[in-house]
């Protein structure tokens, strides 16, 4: 246990002859390592409101904020960190709240060491105004003390339109447009809303409770929810726009998992991380028997992979049982596209880095179970398209990992569905589907498409970001429509 | 949430659920299956559409309660809820005219394959239906398939009705008196479909066969229901989950299905405790 996350009191500003030095950037504190690798519990426990203020109280409220620029939907951050140092949480809540409409979800899983806290003017001394946090904060707090008062709503503009997934990018887009005006129906797939912030984020990052808020908020907002509703299947893009809905927006994500074609990887105990992590997130197998769907709870698991996914696949794994949780990256620890702050967190739980290592083919026994995984070493050569080195084995290398489980995690593709089913709808060489960047706009008329399901796999901001310009678009789609209906 | 219209035991351990499911009872086709899930707890089931009514807009399943989740499906009474029925899923059958199909079902995968020959029948094939069962009391669906076939032989493998033996046995009869099959269909246990495509290949007749792995999400979002067809890795719910008999590995499907043997039997054990107390 660091002592820095044992206390949850504030760090007090130095002094320093007199002259008032600004605070250290606050920690929030946090579950031990050593017991939150046992439970399914949220890891942070969040900023007290004595511990925001003094945060807030480090924010220079810069003239020109270059933090706003770094956040890809231009959260007024001095103005709701003033309101958190002047105690007006509420405040502060709907400043977020009026561009970003999940700061509880952003504030847990946004990469801010990216965004925004990276061009916060104090970064440079590592200082950087602890944004996310203080976003978590306002969120929280409006969640258990707000009156859960309804945005103001434009009047009813007759038009219908259908959202289509109902991950960041589909709730956002839903929830902009009902604001509009229109009347809002999110078509999803699965039996709950929220995308993969239901069934891939686990529970110790982004309590599904928080989901399920925002979801019930956008239902009180007027937004209808259609739940088992696979689009292509239940019905075409084609039929939705044929049984009155005047626009769609497309906002499927990216959840087509890939596998790494090695010999073994149908063995009994090898999961993508979009299993292992639906299994036991949205199916609740952790909870298992009480909950009905099992999951194998592995003594030796090794996940594949160096992004975020993988970190929450090895820590789930601790979670369910597991006595040593590996990571197999085939760069190295540079190279890993994981946010450092999930990284610094598996590291503390105990997760063991294979780095330079990639796997050759899964070893199993007579039932066809995992019982090992033949790896090699890697070693870096030169940087290859993506800028980063290029991983090269090691000749001779071979080593087999003691293992009894396996998740791969090495990244997911535009599901099909969709694009099969609709035709006149343009995808790129990967099967994404082609939209324009600052509207939305596919080649189908009225049929608008956002989120990961474009960019292919991306952030939870980003794809809130696309469904909010999108519904903009949809919004002066709609208005051109009616326009010309009304026209004589 | 999808209201049970009628409820019966077809055989023993073995329930035919009728379902309100408009919108999918509507669209459905052939070869293609639901996704159930009883209450918040359950898991999620994949089940064949037996039979639909778009005019009563209803759905039918027909299924064998193997284990806890079967079980408790198995328990909604009339009048009572299932809280998700997700569908139709999987790529419907390829129905078209080839002439003549002989239609192979055992066990419980009558139910699997008796809405295709039902449409095989309807498009103007001639159908031979074969339809085994471990004992008269299991077989199932006799009168439905016999309404569909052209020919329907029966066949029990202890021999308490009809004749004792295999549906292969049955099979290769068709085939010893000179029939020209132009295609085969057989759904059932992995064991019965790998023994009717050793037959079927052997006489070089093209069989489909419906697989049934696990699965979760049915939409090719998890993977889990992954099969080897001619050494490359498909996704059942989406890929299938019909697909050319000769192609498949039997024994991956046969060993993924024995995935979660040790957690079936604990569900199994505390679903019977419930059941006592
Ligand atoms: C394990 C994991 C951890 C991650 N961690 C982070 C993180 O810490 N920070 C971060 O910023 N990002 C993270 N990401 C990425 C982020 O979650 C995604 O970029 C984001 O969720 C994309 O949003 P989306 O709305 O485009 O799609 P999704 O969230 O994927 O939602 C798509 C929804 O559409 C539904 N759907 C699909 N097809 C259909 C259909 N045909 N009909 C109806 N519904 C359909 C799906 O069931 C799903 O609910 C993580 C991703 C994963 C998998
Ligand atoms: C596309 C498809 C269509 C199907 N149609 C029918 C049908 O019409 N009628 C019918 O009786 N069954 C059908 N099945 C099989 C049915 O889904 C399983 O019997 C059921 O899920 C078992 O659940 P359980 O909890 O009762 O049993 P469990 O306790 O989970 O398992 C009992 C036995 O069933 C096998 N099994 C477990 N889960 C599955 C699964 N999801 N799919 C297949 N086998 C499984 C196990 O290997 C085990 O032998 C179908 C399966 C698929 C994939
Ligand atoms: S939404 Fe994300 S990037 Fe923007 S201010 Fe909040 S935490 Fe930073
Ligand atoms: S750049 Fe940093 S100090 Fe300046 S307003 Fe933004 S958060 Fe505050
Ligand atoms: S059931 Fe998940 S991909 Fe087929």
């Amino acid at each position: 246990m660091s002592p820095e996350n044992a206390t949850p009191t504030p760090s007090p500003a130095p002094s320093a002859g007199g002259k008032k030095v600004r605070a250290p950037r606050q920690k929030m504190p946090e579950q031990p390592a050593a017991e939150r690798a046992r439970n399914f519990n949220e890891v942070p426990y969040g900023y007290s409101a004595e511990l925001a203020e003094l945060e807030a109280s480090r924010c220079l409220q810069c003239k020109k904020p270059a933090c706003v620029e770094g956040c890809p939907v231009c959260v007024d951050i001095p103005g709701f960190i003033k309101r958190v140092a002047a105690g007006d949480y509420l405040g502060a809540a709907q400043a977020v709240k009026a561009t970003n409409s999940l700061p509880a979800v952003c504030g847990r899983v946004c990469p801010q060491e990216e965004q925004c806290e990276k061009l916060c003017v104090l970064a440079k001394k590592g200082e950087s105004v602890a944004v996310g946090r203080l976003e978590r904060f306002v969120a929280d707090y409006e969640r258990e003390h707000g009156k859960g008062q309804l945005p103001p709503k434009a009047p009813p503009s007759g038009m219908k339109v259908a959202v289509v997934g109902s991950g960041p990018a589909g709730l956002t887009c839903a929830g902009e447009l009902v604001k509009m005006g229109h009347e809002v129906t999110v078509f999803e797939a699965l039996h709950k809303a929220g995308g993969v912030l239901v069934y891939g984020i686990p529970e110790f990052r982004l309590p599904k409770a928080i989901v399920q808020a925002e979801v019930d908020y956008l239902q009180r907002l007027g937004v209808k929810l259609e739940l088992n509703s696979p689009v292509g299947k239940s019905e075409t893009v084609d039929e939705l726009l044929a049984s009155g809905f005047d626009a769609v927006f497309i906002g499927t994500g990216a959840g087509l998992p890939y596998f790494m074609g090695v010999p073994g990887e149908n063995l009994i105990g090898v999961y993508s991380a979009n299993e292992y992590l639906t299994r036991s997130n949205l199916m609740k197998a952790y909870l298992f028997p009480e909950y009905a769907t099992p999951i194998i709870r592995g003594k030796r698991v090794a996940t594949i992979g160096g992004g975020n996914v993988a970190m929450d696949a090895a820590r789930t794994a601790l979670r369910l049982g597991a006595e040593k949780s590996f990571i197999v990256y085939r760069r190295s620890r540079q190279e890993m596209p994981a946010r450092s702050e999930e990284i610094h967190h598996a590291e503390e739980e105990g997760i063991e880095f294979q780095l330079l290592t990639a796997p050759v083919q899964v070893l199993g026994d007579e039932a066809g179970r995992v019982k090992g995984m033949e790896c090699l070493r890697m070693e870096l050569g030169e940087p290859d398209a993506s800028g980063r080195r290029r991983p090269v084995p090691v000749k001779g290398s071979e080593f087999v990992l003691d293992i009894d489980t396996v998740v791969v995690a090495i990244g997911n593709g535009p599901n099909p569905l969709i694009p099969q089913t609709t035709p006149g709808l343009a995808t790129g060489k990967h099967g994404n589907i082609t939209a324009d960047e600052a509207t939305g706009a596919t080649s189908k008329p009225g049929v608008f498409a956002g989120g990961d399901i474009v960019t292919g796999a991306a952030t939870v901001i980003l794809a809130m970001g696309a469904g909010r310009r999108a519904a903009a678009a949809i919004d002066a789609y709609l208005k051109s429509k009616s326009g010309k209906l009304l026209a004589p | 949430m999808a209201k049970v219209v009628s409820r019966r035991e077809i055989a023993p351990q073995t329930v035919l659920l009728e379902l309100a499911a408009p919108k999918i009872a509507a669209k459905r086709r052939p070869g293609q299956f639901v996704i159930l899930k009883k209450d918040e707890q359950g898991e999620r089931i994949p089940l064949t559409i037996a039979m639909a009514d778009a005019g009563k807009g209803t759905i039918t399943v027909i299924f064998q309660m193997v284990g806890a989740g079967t079980r408790a499906l198995g328990a909604v009474p009339v009048g009572g809820e299932v809280l998700d029925v997700v569908g139709p899923l999987g790529k419907p059958t390829d129905i078209h005219k080839v002439g003549t199909v002989v239609s192979v079902g055992g066990g419980i995968g009558t139910a699997v394959a008796y809405p295709i020959a039902e449409a095989m029948k309807a498009l103007g094939n001639k159908v031979i239906g074969i339809v085994g069962a471990r004992s008269r009391e299991l077989l199932i669906l006799e009168e439905e398939m016999r309404a569909v076939s052209d020919e329907l032989l029966v066949t029990t493998d202890d021999g308490s009705y009809v004749r004792k033996g295999f549906v292969t046995d049955v099979l290769k009869e068709v085939i010893a008196r000179g029939e020209k099959i132009d295609e085969v269909l057989a759904i059932g246990p992995v064991p019965m479909m790998r023994a009717v495509c050793k037959v079927t290949q052997e006489a070089g007749i093209k069989t489909v066969v419906s697989l049934n792995p696990i699965m979760i999400d049915g939409t090719g979002m998890c993977g889990g229901c992954r099969v080897e067809i001619a050494g490359q890795t498909k996704f059942a719910c989406v890929d299938g989950p019909e697909f050319d008999g000769h192609q498949v590995n039997w024994d991956v499907l046969g060993q993924r299905l024995a995935a979660y043997k040790p957690h079936e039997q604990e569900a199994c054990r505390l679903h019977d405790a419930e059941k006592r107390a």
